[in-house]
C-alpha cells in the first residue's frame, strides 16, 4: 500500500504523544507528503492564525514511495503556515531522515501547541517521547547533531534540527537534516523553534513493506531507473556538475539576476560555476568539489560535497570548517554570489556552510544581503545601521560577516533575519525588495524567462522556482522547447508544471527526476506500490487538487489577487544586456488567462464548479 | 570458477540502494538496518565506503561456530548461515575480524552475506558500479589496468 497508515501526533503543550490511523480517504485523493499534509493542515488550523503562535501546527510528512527502492524515494516535507509569507509553507528535503521516519512506522509526524521548555522528539520505532533539550538550545545544528548522537550512543540516529538562526527568530530559518540537507524555504524552521522543538531524532528499523504488488513495483522502479541513467541531465550533467551546471547556461541566456536584480548577467559567473568547482586550487592542489553525493535511494546523486581553500581568510584558525561539507547548489551559488556581486568561490562556500550549520535559507539570505547592499549604496543604510560593515556589492567580507551575524541573530544580523521585504520596508524603500508574497526570488530572471514571471507571481509559497520549473521547457527544452522571451502558451505551461510538480512532491520522489521522467514514468511506480489505480491523468488531477487547496488556504489566510504580482523593477525596468535586452516581465499578458484556465474568477478565486470538479 | 563482490569506494555516492536491495532479497522489506552490506559515510572526508563479507577461504566465523551452522556453498564459495541450525550464540560475530557477521534480534539468529546464491542483489542495484560481481581471482583487474596505463610510454 506504500503508506504505513500511521500518524504520530505530538502535543507539545501537554507533552502527549499518540499514534492514530492515517486518513485513507484523504490519502487516496492527496497521495502523501505535500498534498496530504496540506489537507491535514487545512482541516486542522485556521489559516488566519499568527504563524508563530502555538495555534499553528507543523507537519513532517513522507510520501508513499519514501523509504522504498524507487530512485530518489527518500524525500520528506515540512508543512506549516509560513511566518515569512503568511501563506502555506511546504519545504521539501532529501537526505536520510524521511526514510528513517518511514522505517519507524510513520507516514507523518504532526506537532501542535508549544512546549513550555525546549524539547526534542526521540522516535525509535514505536517508542516516541519528548525529552528535555535545554542542553541543545543555543547550539548550532552541527553541535546539536553531535550531542544527540553522543547522548544516545547511536551513530545510526537520523536527526532533523533547527539552529540558532531559528531560535533567534530569523524569518527564513529552515529545518536541517543529516547536517546539510534542508527543508530550507519559507521559515519552516522558525515555526519549529517557536514551538520550543529543537530537534527530531529518529531510528527506524521496522522496514518498509506493504507494497501492493512487489513484483510489479521492482519492475516499474528498475525501468524508471534506466530512464534516469540514460538521460543526459540526470545520467551525466547532474552527477558531474550538480545543479550548478546551470550557472553558465542561465548567465548566457541573460536570465541571471545580478546585484539585487538590477542586471541580468553576472561577469563573475564563470568564477563561481560548476566548472570552477572542478579546478584545482593553488594552496593544496585540490578542487573545491570533493565528490558528488546521493540522498537516500537516489541514483542521480547531484549533491555537492566541498572543502574551502585552507588558506582562505574565512577559515583561518577555524578547524570546524576545514573538513568536507555540503557544497554549493546552483540556487545558493546564485543568491550568495551573483545577486550580491561576490565572485569569491570560497567565500560563497563558507557562507553556505554557515547556512547549513545554523539552519537558514541561503536563497532568502543572499537576496536579503543583496537588498541591503543596494540600500547601502543609495545611502538608505549606513555603517551605523550595519555595525560598521561596508555593505557594498561585490564585498566577500560583507557577505561572510553577514552570514555569521544571521547565524547567531546578532547585531545587524537581526535586521537581515527579517528578510528582504521587511528590511526594505524598515529602511524606507519597499520597491527594492525582490520578493513575491514576502519570499525572495530564486535564480531565474523573469525578464529573460517569461514563464518564470508567472511562476513566481502565482506560486502558493511566494517566489519559488520549484513550484513550476518552466526553465526546463523554456531553456533546456524538456519536455518540449518553448521560447523564453514570449508569453504565448505560458499560462498553460505554468499550470501543467504546477499540477505535475504538486503531484511529484506528494509521492516521496525528488522533483529533479522530472528532467527525465514524466508522470508516465512515475504513475506506474505509485500504482504498483499503492491502492487507488494511479494513472498519469489521475496523478495530474491530484496535483491540480493540491494546487487549488493550497490556493484556498492562502485566500482564507487573507491573501488576494493583489499578492499575485512581481516587484516593480521586473515589470518596469528592462533587462540591460543579453538576449533579453529591452524586455520586462509581461505578467499582465499571462495572469488573466492563467486564472481562466485554472477555473478561477477574474479575482483569482477558484469557482464553485472548479472546487466541485476537483472534489475539494 | 568462483566470483566475488568487488567494492570500489571511490565510485560510491552513499545512496543505499544496495542496502535496500539486500534487505528486500533476504527479508522482503526495504530495511537498511537488516542489510548484510553496509555503506559507511566518512563525512569530514567526503567519502563513502560499501562493506560486506569478503568470504574468507579459512573463514573465522565458520571455524568458531560451535554448532556448525555456517557452511560453504560449493557452487559460489559463500559461507552461509543455516538458520535452522544457528542458535544465536554470536560467537561468529566475535570471531569475524571484519565485523561483517551480525546478530538479527528479530529472528534471534545471525545474518551475513551469502552472495544471494550467485546473483548478488546489491551489485545489480548499485547505480554507479561501486559494487560489481566479478571473477574471484581477478578482483584487482580494473585497478591493475588503471595503473598499467600509467606505465605506458608517453605518446
Amino acid at each position: 500500500m506504500g503508506w504505513t497508515q500511521k500518524v504520530l501526533r505530538v502535543n507539545l503543550t501537554t507533552g502527549s504523544v499518540a499514534t492514530e490511523p492515517l486518513n485513507m480517504d484523504w490519502a487516496l485523493k492527496y497521495i502523501g507528503q505535500r498534498g496530504l499534509a496540506t489537507k491535514y493542515l487545512f482541516e486542522e488550523i485556521d489559516p488566519k492564525i499568527d504563524a508563530l503562535s502555538p495555534a499553528n501546527k507543523l507537519i513532517m510528512a513522507t510520501g508513499p514511495l519514501t523509504g522504498t527502492m524507487a530512485a530518489t524515494g527518500g524525500r520528506y516535507s515540512v508543512i506549516t503556515k509560513s511566518p515569512l509569507t503568511g501563506a502555506i509553507a511546504c519545504s521539501n528535503s532529501g537526505g536520510f531522515i524521511g526514510n528513517e521516519i518511514k522505517n519507524a512506522g510513520f507516514d507523518m509526524l504532526i506537532f501542535e501547541g508549544k512546549a513550555p521548555k525546549p524539547v526534542y522528539l526521540y522516535l525509535e520505532n514505536d517508542k516516541a517521547e519528548l525529552l528535555p533539550a535545554d542542553h541543545l538550545w543555543g547550539k548550532s545544528v552541527w553541535e546539536a547533531d553531535r550531542l544527540l548522537h553522543n547522548d544516545h550512543q547511536d551513530p545510526l540516529l537520523r536527526i532533523a534540527c533547527v539552529g540558532r538562526a531559528a531560535e533567534q527568530g530569523c524569518l527564513y530559518a529552515g529545518v536541517v537534516n543529516d547536517l546539510h540537507r534542508a527543508a530550507g524555504r519559507s521559515g519552516v524552521g522558525t515555526v519549529m523553534a517557536s514551538k520550543n522543538l529543537k530537534a527530531v531524532a529518529v531510528r527506524g528499523t521496522k522496514g518498509v513493506g506493504n507494497i501492493r504488488d512487489p513484483k510489479q513495483f521492482m519492475l516499474a522502479t528498475q525501468t524508471a531507473k534506466k530512464v534516469l541513467a540514460q538521460n543526459p541531465v540526470t545520467g551525466e550533467g547532474l552527477p558531474k556538475m550538480g545543479t550548478q551546471v546551470l550557472m553558465n547556461v542561465i548567465n548566457e541566456v541573460g536570465a541571471m539576476p545580478t546585484r539585487n536584480m538590477r542586471e541580468v548577467q553576472f561577469e563573475g559567473a564563470n568564477r563561481i560555476s560548476a566548472e570552477a568547482m572542478h579546478v584545482p586550487r593553488e594552496s593544496d592542489g585540490k578542487p573545491n568539489l570533493t565528490t558528488n553525493a546521493a540522498c537516500f535511494a537516489c541514483t542521480i546523486a547531484c549533491g555537492r560535497i566541498s572543502t574551502i581553500d585552507p588558506k582562505h581568510y574565512t577559515i583561518v584558525n577555524k578547524p570546524q570548517y576545514m573538513g568536507a561539507n555540503g557544497g554549493l547548489e546552483y540556487e545558493a551559488a546564485w543568491a550568495l554570489g551573483s545577486d550580491t556581486g561576490v565572485d569569491d568561490l570560497d567565500a560563497l562556500t563558507y557562507a553556505n556552510f554557515i547556512c547549513n550549520e545554523d539552519g537558514y535559507d541561503p536563497i532568502s539570505f543572499g537576496s536579503t544581503v543583496a537588498a541591503a547592499m543596494e540600500l547601502f549604496e543609495i545611502g538608505a543604510l549606513t555603517k551605523e545601521h550595519t555595525g560598521g560593515i561596508e555593505m557594498r556589492f561585490g564585498s566577500a567580507e560583507a557577505l561572510t560577516k553577514a552570514a555569521e551575524l544571521v547565524a547567531k541573530g546578532e547585531g545587524f544580523g537581526r535586521d537581515l533575519g527579517l528578510g528582504s521585504k521587511r528590511l526594505c520596508e524598515k529602511y524606507g524603500h519597499p520597491d527594492l525588495s525582490m520578493t513575491v508574497k514576502g519570499q525572495e526570488f530564486p535564480a531565474y530572471d523573469p525578464r529573460g524567462i517569461q514563464g518564470m514571471g508567472l511562476t513566481y507571481a502565482t506560486s502558493n509559497r511566494g517566489a519559488c522556482h520549484l513550484r513550476s520549473y518552466t526553465v526546463s521547457s523554456e531553456i533546456l527544452g524538456v519536455p518540449v522547447k518553448t521560447d523564453p522571451l514570449t508569453t504565448d502558451g505560458k499560462p498553460e505551461l505554468v499550470k501543467a508544471f504546477q499540477d505535475a510538480t504538486a503531484a511529484v512532491d506528494s509521492t516521496g520522489l525528488c522533483v529533479f527526476t522530472t528532467f527525465a521522467w514524466t508522470l508516465e514514468d512515475i504513475a506506474p511506480q505509485i500504482d504498483a506500490a499503492c491502492a487507488g489505480d494511479w494513472s498519469p491523468d489521475k496523478m495530474l488531477e491530484a496535483g491540480e487538487r493540491i494546487w487549488n487547496l493550497e490556493r484556498q488556504f492562502n485566500l482564507k489566510a487573507g491573501l488576494t489577487k493583489a499578492d499575485d504580482t512581481l516587484p516593480k523593477r521586473l515589470l518596469k525596468e528592462a533587462a540591460k544586456t543579453g538576449p533579453a535586452k529591452g524586455k520586462v516581465s509581461e505578467l499582465h499578458k499571462m495572469l488573466p488567462h492563467y486564472y481562466e484556465i485554472r477555473g478561477w474568477t477574474p479575482d483569482g478565486v477558484p469557482t464553485t464548479d472548479t472546487l466541485h470538479r476537483l472534489a475539494i | 570458477m568462483h566470483k566475488a563482490l568487488q567494492l570500489e569506494p571511490e565510485k560510491c555516492t552513499g545512496c543505499l540502494q544496495c542496502e535496500m536491495a539486500c534487505s528486500y532479497e533476504n527479508e522482503a522489506v526495504f530495511n537498511p538496518s537488516k542489510s548484510r552490506i553496509k555503506v559507511f559515510t566518512f563525512h569530514d572526508e567526503g567519502r563513502f565506503a560499501p562493506y560486506t563479507c569478503s568470504q574468507c577461504s579459512e573463514a573465522w566465523c565458520l571455524h568458531a561456530c560451535p554448532v556448525e551452522a555456517i557452511v560453504i556453498n560449493q557452487l559460489t564459495g559463500a559461507k552461509e548461515v543455516i538458520e535452522e541450525v544457528c542458535v544465536g550464540c554470536k560467537v561468529c560475530t566475535i570471531a569475524c575480524p571484519f565485523g561483517t557477521v551480525n546478530y538479527n534480534s528479530d529472528s534471534g539468529k545471525v545474518i551475513k552475506c551469502d552472495l544471494c546464491g550467485g546473483d548478488p542483489a546489491c551489485a545489480t542495484a548499485c547505480p554507479t558500479g561501486a559494487i560489481t560481481y566479478v571473477d574471484a581471482d581477478h578482483t584487482g583487474l580494473a585497478r591493475m589496468k588503471a595503473h598499467a596505463s600509467q606505465s605506458l610510454p608517453k605518446a
